[in-house]
């Protein structure tokens, strides 16, 4: 029944700092993914999701481990070569940061096209820029910004042109890295429902990066915990929002703000002990699907 | 007490080749020391160019066409580039949305922060101006931050580059500062950190806040006061509980209503249907007439006043006129819920 269409394993990246620091931005992360799941990863600034998410789209090269998607082990420079074209065309990247992502000296109908044009899809309304006209609606654009530039646009505008390029190609796999923090709330909730649509109408899988956790918990089926380049805590999301187990995704979920300014103005922040993440234990099974790094003593529920 | 800054009437207009894009439509509003006033809002209603409107940092095809800029009693409307470079660094400090473009890239993130501290404290010895960019990059929460003084933007993740722009904004000790989406890229937990440390320092300082921010979660934490914008006008003004517990106006219904954190499982999320209108030529009524269920025929008509709810509270709605006929708010129990 299910595919697992992602699996990576044991993924360790380091970063160089200085001559004598190296920064380890990703840890021994294993996880799967299964077709047509929006797989949530959500945890501290810094904690490796970019890198996880640069590695899997082949934007670094992993210092350890494997990355297989849909059974090609895409770390692998001849595998990568030999399947360059399905790799290339069924996965894409939404980044966090679309303004340096996107080409200042393009319009955003070009910007659209160019994949499509790059490897010559003919899309199914016809011409391309109707297909681009199309995309840019779904993301809430009228056809009078296909021939602006993005410095015309504003913030969540060059945000929504780079979900639509990377919606154009009807990847099968889409890994978005903060897609929407820049848009407006009612932006966001069509985009939200846009990406629903496409899980169940097309079977999309998604990784989604974020920092709202109110999303998260509405978007995601699974949700996995990033802590100083650790996966700590993978669950079902209804699961984990309910019943965290690891100390930092405690401390993550009782910090999610609260619409309601009494409410809000009232929480107190928790401080934390950082010794109280460090990594004593292995992911252990804790209940059915929900994994956390546990210390072997110290097992909950 | 006096006002620290005051707009009154102020129209903003990009001249482009399709025509006038009108992207700040007759905003009005004013802002005491020490006070936090959050600007929410649709994307591309113009609260990125009302913002830098006041800064004076548009582009040349950038007009001011009407209104008027007061900050400290001095009115700005008129001033040119010459005359703002003096003022801008001891008045305002930003903190954009996207960390990248306000840094610089060729320049280590420690220089960077070091030549704000210099501008403002003009010979000041370079041990000192290193101990205070330390200080500096340890209140924004940058941890090890002699390693990191001479890393470069790009060896930072989203949320460490929005920290070194905070401690290069908060170097200048301004008396506005203007932050677009601030916190946006940080996990939720240093969110609130960094929310909680702009308002001690604005407690400390007397600074007051001009914050964009999508996120009402963030809003509810430290705006005194929100202005909701639609299309490039002021529709609903107020203080935080005024706004989240008594909105007026449709829009700000319709943008609580949007909030995922109420939505059911399973449901799609509520969304405001339509599209903004096109600033190229925004209709001669309530911009957000054609997408309101609550729209009056005078809607399509006439631009409507701000009406006063309290002394404190207006909204741009004819609803609120005496005329109109009284509708519910499809808020339950006056709560976003
Ligand atoms: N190109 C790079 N060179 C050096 N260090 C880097 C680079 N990119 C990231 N890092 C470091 O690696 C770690 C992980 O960064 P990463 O961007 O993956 O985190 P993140 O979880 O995406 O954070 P955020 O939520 O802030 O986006 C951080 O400590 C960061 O400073
Ligand atoms: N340089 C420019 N030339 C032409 N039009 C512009 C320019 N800058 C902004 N605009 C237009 O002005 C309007 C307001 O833009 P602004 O950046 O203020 O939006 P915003 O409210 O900040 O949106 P967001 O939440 O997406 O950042 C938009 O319609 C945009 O297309
Ligand atoms: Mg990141
Ligand atoms: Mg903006």
């Amino acid at each position: 029944m299910s595919e697992t269409i992602l699996d990576v394993q044991h993924l360790t990246h380091q970063f160089r700092l200085t001559k004598h620091t190296t920064i380890r931005a990703v840890d021994d992360v294993s996880f799967q993914l299964q077709r047509g799941e929006i797989f949530g990863l959500v945890g501290e600034s810094g904690s490796g999701k970019s890198t996880v998410a640069r590695c899997i789209m082949n934007l670094y090269r992993p210092a350890g481990g494997r990355i297989f998607y849909r059974g090609v082990n895409v770390c692998d420079p001849k595998q990568y070569r030999m399947h360059k074209n399905m790799l290339q065309t069924t996965r894409q990247m939404i980044f966090q940061d679309s303004t340096s992502s996107l080409n200042q000296r393009m319009t955003v109908a070009d910007i659209i096209m160019e994949p499509m044009a790059i490897n010559h899809i003919a899309p199914p309304g016809g011409s391309l820029r109707a297909e681009a006209e199309r995309q840019l609606h779904d993301v809430g654009m009228d056809a009078s910004y296909l021939n602006k530039y993005p410095p015309e646009l504003s913030g969540g505008m060059r945000q929504r042109v780079a979900i639509a390029r990377a919606l154009s190609m009807e990847p099968d796999f889409i890994v978005a890295d903060e897609p929407i923090a820049s848009l407006d709330v009612s932006i966001q909730a069509q985009i939200i429902n846009l990406f629903k649509h496409l899980q169940a109408e097309h079977g999309f899988t998604f990784l989604f990066i974020a920092h709202d956790l109110a999303v998260v918990k509405y978007l995601c089926d699974r949700v996995g915990v990033m802590c100083h380049g650790k996966l700590v805590e993978i669950a079902p999301a209804a699961e984990l929002f309910a019943h965290p187990a690891h100390p930092y995704t405690k401390l993550l979920l009782s910090a999610v703000p609260i619409p309601d300014p009494r409410l809000e103005r009232a929480r107190v922040l928790q401080t934390f002990d950082p010794s109280d993440l460090q990594d004593t234990g292995e992911m252990r099974e804790i209940c059915r699907d929900h994994f956390a790094r546990m210390p072997v003593e110290g097992v909950p529920h | 007490m006096a006002e620290l800054l005051e707009v009154k009437n102020l129209s903003v207009s990009f001249e482009t080749a399709q025509g006038e894009i009108q992207a700040v439509r007759d905003v009005s509003f004013s802002l005491k020391s020490g006070e936090v006033l959050a600007i929410i809002g649709e994307s591309g209603c113009g609260k990125s160019v009302l913002c830098k409107s006041i800064m004076k940092l548009l582009c040349n095809k950038a007009r001011i066409k009407s209104g008027s800029i007061t900050v400290d009693g001095v009115d700005i409307t008129r001033y040119r580039e010459r005359d703002m470079q003096k003022l801008r660094g001891r008045l305002f400090s930003m903190v954009f949305q996207d960390p990248m473009t306000a840094l610089n890239p060729t320049m280590t993130v420690g220089s960077q922060i070091a030549e704000a501290v210099r501008v403002h404290h003009p010979g000041m010895s370079r041990d000192a101006v290193y101990q205070r960019v330390i200080a500096l990059m340890e209140l924004v929460g940058i941890e090890r931050p002699d390693e990191r003084y001479g890393l470069y933007p790009y060896h930072f993740s989203g949320g460490m580059r929005q920290r070194s722009v905070m401690a290069i904004a908060l170097a200048s000790a301004p008396k506005i500062l203007f932050a677009d989406e601030p916190t946006t890229s940080l996990d939720v937990t240093i969110q609130a950190q960094i929310l909680d440390l702009l308002r001690d320092i604005q407690r400390k300082l007397g600074t007051a806040t001009i914050l964009v921010s999508h996120d009402l979660g963030v809003v509810a934490r430290i705006a005194d006061r929100i202005a909701v914008m639609y299309a490039g006008k002021i529709v609903e003004i107020g203080t935080a509980e005024e706004i989240y517990y008594d909105p007026r106006h449709p829009y700000t219904w319709g943008l609580m209503m949007a909030l995922p954190a109420y939505a059911k499982a399973g449901e799609p999320l509520y969304t405001i249907p339509g599209m903004p209108p096109n600033l190229l030529d925004p209709p001669k009524g309530d911009a957000f007439a054609c997408r309101n269920a609550y729209a009056l025929a005078i809607d399509y008509e006439e631009m409507p006043p701000m009406f006063k709810v309290s002394d404190t509270h207006y909204a741009a709605t004819w609803l609120l006129d005496e005329r109109a006929p009284k509708v519910t708010p499809p808020l339950r129990g006056g709560r976003n819920v």
